[in-house]
């Protein structure tokens, strides 16, 4: 099992060292660059102009080659400094991500883990009877094939404009202040529901769809049909067909993560939730590199935790394989 | 997991969250609705930056509400009124005197003093401070006593002069001389604590909006008679233009600095929102969009060339059809309605254009280009093709929507126009560095001078990379040499001004080095919801924007006008 994990792990390093190279690489490669862009915004004179842009240029460290900018990066990504934000300056990198984490892991966490626990139970209980497989199953479809931002965009119009039942923008009440009240935790959960609810729905159709196929499939096994001319009770059926489709719905996680990564930033611009999301948006906009790179890493680190979870979840539930690896 | 683990762990999760979340908390907990002042439009990005000498980047309201100017300038009477300073005047051809007013102090209780004019004027000696350029011009600044300040000019430049006196913040010396120069540019961290001479103080900031809170012992109650009425401002970060929109028609936004296009059937449709003029243009002019060409390729480099693209443009669908009537049409000049009186209608009379699409083919087959391969638009004299490419920002639909009615109107005239849509920075770097045919730009705003207009023009030399003035790279040595003269004349010599603005528009009109398109609005949107007595042309004359350099002019005026709404 050590091997197994161990191999993980070596993995894991590799695809982060590329992803957060690659990330670092991209934005530099664009035209323009961000000092040029800060200053076009400065009414200034073109001699204060010219000595601002080399003033920020070697603040910012990019007046030197670029393979010693490559070098610095992870000479300080190493002893943990993420650097100035170029478009928030003067606030660290930490600072930004430390402010929008928390929103970024309160809208994902819940409307991940309940999207497929939801949509899983959801699917095999469709998988039962035939009409309702029928309701379900269009349903399902068009949920999971709505982009994020445009039921977002729905549900922002519908529940907020129209029918004002939530607000439609922030992570809170403008007129408040964060505190232990139950009205500030009121207004944040007010204001978290609806970017909740968007990214839960279009999940929860993409994971009753797929439950639901791997039932009927596993109903249809050699396993299910001998239990069933045994006599056994239904129930006792569709459990052991549920424990087998579980399995590729969690490796399907394992793939769908990046997929949500994107559509809480969708979700998040268009809720004007000040998530990791939301940040990452305005960073490609403004070609902010430190900013950029300070997210991605986070972000990748994410994805690659998530996995090794899922890898371990799956571990625990597949007794194959830790039998195969015991004995192995 | 059973019902009961997953309820806690929720409940743990929620509780982390907000302890994440929730700072030192502030000590209020709720604003009270009638005495807030909920504003947008002027924060693109988290608040992170208290710091006046970055000025693109300061957070709303920093310049303005905290930090204050000498002076404040009203654009819509042309006056300078007294503000920090008591009194500013030439002592003699290169000598400006001021005199402080007695009595004001800063945020900690410090009396203001003429050391610190003259740290804040001396601050300009570093290359990176934004209005360095000032000692391009300056000999010397001295405290002549407590309240008085003599500064001493090599060469009087008065427009730049008068644009400094309001434009730029007087900061503390006694806390600002002991910062090092990195914490001057702001790069050794935020500092949310700003201590100015405003009537505002921070009071609390997180990313999606800035809280201003009003302070005690704010000098312009008893020397000026103004009293802010909002005890608490909230500026929200700005989000999509749904949102923004959605919250004035909730009530929840009392004023929307927002550019929300459709505006105008709002206003019209009594959903409460108002705007500066109650019918076209809606709002007043802020800055001018221009056509900015690329002089020096072929054929923009032929003046007669330039002059038929100019009447081949269609701007009044532009103003009407893609701004709904927000906008209004340029004049020829191109300057502001504001400097309506330095516009000399005699020479627009005779040398000014205007769209007229016959006489646009007109003039192009006068100074001799003919469409020689028939496909309907001309080519460059030598027979090469003519194909320009016209650039603006991604994503700046109102300005996409724009250039397209540009290429069908050009096109019905013979010219042959193409768009494109790169994003910001690609599109300012290829300006920047000369690499364009055609391009929207609207760079200078109001403010207190056509001296700012005629040098984005006019300037000389032009560099490699051209940074702030003159993309065009129309080098005109007798036109800079005007520019010059116009800054070497006082501010209130009205007549000297236009004696000069006159010639150059003569040049201006006709060589045309940038076609002056629209007057892009001072977007302004204000709800009645809770507030009333806002600037409008029947009411207050003030300029009622809270976005960087527009505070000192005139926004505490229309912060002391405003009244609480009527409560049913």
């Amino acid at each position: 099992m050590r091997r197994y994990f161990a191999r993980k792990l070596l993995f894991y390093l590799v695809t982060f060292f590329v992803a957060v190279t690659i990330d670092w690489l991209i934005p530099r490669f664009a035209p323009g660059d961000p000092v040029t862009s800060m200053i076009s915004r400065v009414a200034a004179q073109p001699e204060a102009a010219a000595a601002m842009m080399d003033y920020f240029n070697g603040t910012f460290g990019l007046d030197v080659p670029i393979w010693q900018q490559y070098l610095n990066f992870w000479t300080s990504l190493l002893q943990g400094d993420l650097g100035v934000s170029i478009w928030l300056f003067p606030q660290p990198v930490t600072r930004v991500i430390m402010d929008a984490l928390p929103y970024t892991l309160a809208l994902l966490v819940p409307a991940v883990l309940l999207a497929f626990w939801a949509g899983n139970k959801f699917g095999a209980f469709a998988a039962r009877k035939r009409w309702l497989d029928g309701a379900v199953l269009p349903l399902g479809y068009i949920l999971t094939a709505t982009p994020y931002m445009w039921l977002a965009i729905l549900l922002a119009w519908l529940l907020g404009s129209v029918w004002q039942v939530f607000p439609i923008a922030g992570a809170y009440g403008f007129n408040l202040a964060p505190a232990f009240t139950f009205q500030f935790a009121g207004s944040l959960l007010q204001h978290w529901f609806l970017p909740f609810l968007s990214l839960f729905l279009v999940g929860f159709g993409g994971w009753a769809i797929g439950m639901r196929n791997l039932i009927i499939y596993e109903l249809d096994a050699d396993y299910s049909r001998y239990l069933s001319s045994l006599g056994a009770p239904d129930k006792l059926i569709r459990s052991y067909a549920y424990k087998n489709a579980r399995l590729p719905q969690l490796t399907g996680l394992a793939l769908q993560l990046g997929v949500i990564v994107t559509g809480a930033l969708v979700t998040e611009v268009v809720f004007s939730y000040p998530g990791l999301g939301w940040y990452s948006y305005q960073a490609i906009i403004n070609q902010d590199y430190f900013l950029l790179q300070g997210i991605f890493l986070f972000v990748v680190i994410g994805v690659l935790l998530a996995n090794f979870v899922i890898d371990l979840v799956y571990v625990m539930v597949d007794p194959r394989v830790r039998l195969g690896m015991e004995g192995g | 997991m059973n019902h009961r683990t997953r309820f806690v762990s929720l409940a743990a999760a929620a509780v982390l969250t907000m302890a994440a979340i929730a700072p030192a908390a502030a000590q209020v907990e709720e604003y009270p609705r009638n005495e807030t002042l909920y504003t947008s439009g002027t924060q693109w990005g988290a608040p992170s930056d208290w710091n006046p000498i970055t000025d693109w980047n300061y957070a709303m309201g920093t310049f303005g509400l905290v930090y204050e100017p000498l002076f404040d300038y009203d654009p819509l009477t042309n006056e300078y009124l007294p503000w920090l300073a008591e009194s500013g005047e030439w002592t003699s051809d290169n000598e400006y005197t001021i005199k402080l007013r007695d009595g004001v102090t800063w945020a900690d209780g410090e009396a203001l003093t003429a050391d610190d004019v003259v740290y804040t004027i001396e601050l300009g000696k570093l290359p990176q401070v934004p209005y360095s350029g000032i000692w391009n011009f300056l000999d010397s600044v001295e405290a002549v006593d407590d309240l008085t300040v003599k500064v001493t000019f090599s060469s009087p430049q008065h427009q730049q002069w008068g644009n400094f006196i309001y434009n730029r913040p007087v900061l503390p010396e006694h806390i600002w001389s002991q910062k090092t120069e990195e914490e001057i540019m702001g790069a050794n961290g935020p500092d949310p604590a700003p201590i100015g001479t405003g009537p505002y103080q921070y009071l609390t900031h997180d990313p999606s909006r800035m809280v201003w809170q009003k302070r005690d012992g704010w000098w312009g109650t008893e020397a000026l008679g103004l009293d802010p009425k909002p005890t608490y401002i909230v500026d929200i970060v700005n989000g999509s233009n749904n949102v923004a929109l959605g919250l004035v028609l909730q009530g929840g936004l009392d004023l929307s600095n927002n550019f929300l296009p459709g505006v105008a059937t709002l206003v019209d449709g009594g959903y409460g929102i108002h705007t500066y003029y109650p019918e076209p243009p809606y709002m007043l002019s802020a800055n001018t969009a221009w056509l900015a060409m690329n002089t020096t390729e072929q054929p923009l480099d032929d003046p007669a060339f330039r002059k038929a693209l100019a009447t081949s443009i269609d701007v009044p669908t532009i103003v009407n059809v893609v701004y709904g009537n927000i906008v209004k049409a340029a004049d020829p000049t191109g300057l502001l309605p504001t400097w309506e009186q330095f516009v000399d209608q005699d020479v627009v009379d005779q040398l000014g254009f205007s769209y007229d699409t016959a006489a646009a083919a007109q003039m192009l087959a006068d100074a001799g280009y003919v469409d020689v391969d028939g496909d309907g638009f001309v080519e460059n004299k030598d027979g090469s093709p003519i194909d320009l490419e016209t650039i603006v920002p991604n994503g700046w639909t109102d300005w996409m929507e724009s250039i397209r009615v540009v290429a069908d109107s050009a096109g019905q005239a013979g010219i042959k126009i193409h768009t494109a849509f790169p994003d910001y920075n690609a599109r300012t770097d290829q300006i920047h560095s000369g690499n364009f045919d055609l391009a929207i730009v609207n760079d200078k705003q109001l403010s207190n001078t056509p001296w700012d207009y005629y040098n984005y023009m006019f300037r000389l030399p032009i560099l490699d990379s051209q940074n702030t003035d003159n993309f065009a790279r129309y080098e005109n040595p007798e036109a800079f040499d005007l520019v010059q003269q116009l800054d070497l004349t006082p501010v209130d010599d009205i007549e000297g001004m236009k004696a000069i603005t006159s010639q150059l528009q003569t040049i201006s009109l006709t060589d045309l080095p940038i076609i002056p398109l629209w007057y892009n609005g001072a977007w302004a949107q204000m709800s009645d919801a809770v507030w009333t007595n806002w600037p409008s042309d029947e009411g207050n004359h003030y300029i009622p924007v809270t976005w960087g350099g527009y505070w000192q002019m005139g926004g505490m005026r229309w912060l002391d006008a405003l009244e609480l709404a009527a409560t049913e």
